[in-house]
């Protein structure tokens, strides 16, 4: 099955550097945004785009996306609204767009039904921070049906075990968490990402990706030197709020001068 | 053994499946049906591995059974008592109620079964720290005793409202030596505690251990909050053979995440005469959207770990509950009510905020006990089933004869202002007149 995410992924790898992902959540401060924010991203070096879907409980974010999805929600963000951001980016550029979610908006609306409606906008694929390939017999097989990608992630903390098994069921790359903790930014990038990468590829893995507390480019360059793709959110989502998209667009530049450098 | 049934069969497969000999007391987890689970971050699937492998190799260590009797007996004050309350049965009908007196245990609720179980689990693990997540501070409190009881370091998790609101638990937990973290993102509320609470175990769980209070959340908490509970119920169902020789007809139980319910049920899912009643929060009643009745009102969904029935809108997102009861102010509910919902073992109904409030003034003044206003939600249930028992009973054309015995969870000393203020018993502009009002805002 082709994957959009391998295929951004693979670009990047021909060219010699890893993949840039950025974070981006839905409807922050605005949908219109979000989308000016995604197309910036693409045009200033991101090679894939994860649009957050605004939660009530997000336990795995820090601050700064809290408050953010929190003012998205307020402003009266609805889960719908995702694939016309989505949507709204594919149509204008040709990075690789999946959605983070936390798994109870997509059980409410359907794991198929929602499944469907990704890939017509458009989409990538799903990340999946609350959902373990042991509860995800559903989403298995709606994303099989539609096409999309299945980005899990793997810890520090997991097992030989289960990392085989979640290399095994994911699609289009693996989500490595840096750190043990929250999505935020962190002044150095923990020494564990290293070895999480590397138990992903001893379990099999052929893309592994490193998120969580990646915020400039000199850890873009330590990390790239390692992994398949580099992910930053919690720096995108400060940049959008105190600068609006041109800081995005900024940003976004400034990460990518990382991911070639030696 | 029988096949488990299926959700939505009804009442008679129940007793077919009791028949069978299959129990429904012991349910192990992950799954009760088709909820529970692991609906978690993959950062923390091996921590509940390694808790799940201690309490397992715990329940089957006599050193750690023999250490949980001890602690039960000689600190918390177990048995609790069973007291009939006479004067109490007159306004239900005239059957005879028994109250299981959970609000004797040290602490003031049955939170302590839990707390003591789970901190010795968190010594096995080599943990020296437990966090804790709480509404009105009573699982506050019970964990930062627990914690200076075994020497370990404890954090709890509050709404910044709440904080504000029970300055007084705020500070029994810092006298035990509890730090207490006031949360002020989200709806400040009992659900952004656990959220933030899940926060901090994922940065700490090295060293951590989420005390986390109810049974609720991922396999193997509602399992395992369950067992140190289970204790409520096997006193009781002695305790009622022993004073009135027989089973009783009906039990009842408030519901909030549904810890203390789940304790007295285990003693008598098995005995297909009995009746079982969950009671939650209906707050200013279900019809107002301001309430907590999540199994009457909810979907199944997934929160805090669990697939259960949960207060949620059309996108999914978690629906602020509302109640006088801060111990049952929540909008999800734990896995194995949610089972026992769908097949019909057990019955759960809303009680809302004035009928939970009549049936504490009853109480108090029948029988000389202040209720938590939780435990008072089953109060007024228990009012309700007594006189449809004896309804029923009359149609027959019997003499009322009937028992129903109450989960009494906890003390109301912790309710006294939100009561006074209810009942308009303060001076209209002293001290307690502010707490009160506060307090009725819950």
């Amino acid at each position: 099955m082709t994957s959009k995410s391998a295929i951004a992924i693979d670009k990047a790898r021909a060219e010699g550097r890893a993949a840039l992902i950025g974070y981006l959540p839905a409807g922050y401060p605005s949908v219109e945004e979000t989308i000016a924010a995604g197309i910036a991203l693409a045009r200033n070096g991101a090679d894939l785009i994860e649009i957050g879907i605004p939660y009530s409980d997000p336990v795995m974010d820090g601050p700064v996306i809290q408050a953010a999805t929190t003012e998205a929600l307020a402003n009266g963000f609805h889960v719908r609204q995702v694939f016309d951001v989505v949507a709204g980016i594919t149509a204008e550029t040709d990075a690789a767009v999946l959605v983070m979610t936390y798994w109870n908006p997509v059980i409410r609306m359907g794991v198929d039904e929602f499944s469907r409606r990704l890939a017509e906008a458009g989409g990538a694929g799903l990340i999946t921070p609350d959902l373990i390939p042991d509860e995800a017999a559903d989403w298995m097989e709606a994303s099989d049906k539609y096409g999309l990608d299945r980005v899990f992630l793997v810890a520090p903390s997991s097992s030989t075990e289960r990392m085989r098994r979640t290399v095994e069921a994911s699609r289009g790359f693996v989500y490595a968490v840096s750190i043990m903790g929250v999505t935020g930014a962190r002044s150095s990038v923990s020494t564990a990402a290293k070895g999480v990468v590397a138990a992903a590829k001893e379990a099999g893995a052929e893309r592994v990706c490193v998120g969580l507390g990646v915020s400039n480019a000199d850890q873009v360059a330590e990390i790239a030197a390692y992994a398949d793709g580099v992910i930053v959110g919690t720096a995108l989502v400060s940049a959008i709020r105190d600068g609006g998209v041109d800081a995005v667009a900024s940003l976004t530049k400034d990460l990518s001068a990382g991911l070639t450098r030696k | 053994m029988a096949e488990a049934p299926t959700a939505g069969s009804d009442e008679g497969s129940v007793d077919a499946f009791l028949q069978g000999g299959a129990s429904l007391r012991h349910a192990p987890g992950p799954y009760f049906g088709s909820y529970g689970g692991r609906w978690m971050p993959e950062s923390l699937i091996a921590a509940l591995d390694e808790l799940e492998d201690t309490f397992e190799k715990a329940k089957a260590d006599p050193e750690f059974t023999a250490q949980i009797a001890d602690l039960n007996k000689n600190y918390s004050g177990r048995p609790s008592l069973l007291t009939e309350a006479k004067r109490f049965a007159e306004h239900a009908g005239g059957v005879r109620i028994f109250l299981k007196r959970e609000d004797l245990n040290h602490t003031g609720s049955h939170k302590i079964n839990n707390v003591l179980g789970q901190a010795l689990l968190a010594k096995r693990m080599g943990k020296t720290r437990v966090i804790a997540e709480t509404g009105a501070g009573q699982h506050g409190v019970a964990s930062a005793t627990a914690a200076a009881l075994l020497g370990l370091e404890c954090v709890v998790y509050m709404g910044a409202e709440d904080c504000r609101r029970q300055a007084l638990n705020v500070a029994r937990m810092e006298l035990l030596g509890a730090t207490v973290i006031p949360v002020t993102n989200g709806s400040q509320t009992l659900k952004d505690a656990i959220n933030e609470a899940l926060r901090d175990w994922v940065a700490n769980v090295g060293n951590t251990h989420y005390l986390l209070g109810t049974a609720a959340g991922a396999h193997p908490f509602p399992a395992m909050v369950r067992y140190f509970h289970e204790v409520i119920g096997e006193e009781a169902r002695a305790q009622i053979l022993d004073q009135t020789g027989r089973l009783p007809d009906a039990v009842c139980a408030c519901i909030g995440g549904g810890s203390n319910a789940i304790g007295i049920f285990h003693g008598f899912l098995d005995d297909a005469s009995v009746k079982i009643y969950g009671f939650e929060a209906g707050g200013d009643g279900v019809e107002t959207g301001r309430h907590a009745a999540t199994i009457t009102l909810g979907r199944p969904g997934v929160l805090h770990g669990a697939r259960s029935y949960l207060m949620q809108d059309d996108d999914g997102q978690t629906i602020e509950s509302h109640s006088i009861s801060a111990g049952l102010d929540y909008p999800g509910v734990g896995p194995e009510h949610s089972y026992l919902a769908d097949i019909g073992r057990v019955s759960y109904e809303p009680i809302t905020d004035s009928e939970a409030m009549e049936a504490f003034r009853l109480l108090c003044r029948t029988e000389g006990i202040i209720p938590a206003i939780e435990s008072s939600h089953a109060l007024a249930g228990a009012i309700k089933v007594g006189q449809r028992l004896a309804a029923e009973e009359a149609a027959a054309g019997n003499a009322s004869d009937k028992i129903v015995i109450v989960n009494l969870s906890g003390r109301g000393d912790k309710d006294v202002a939100t009561a006074a203020e209810w009942f308009d018993l303060l001076e209209k502009d002293s001290a307690e007149a502010a707490i009160g009002k506060e307090g009725e805002q819950l």
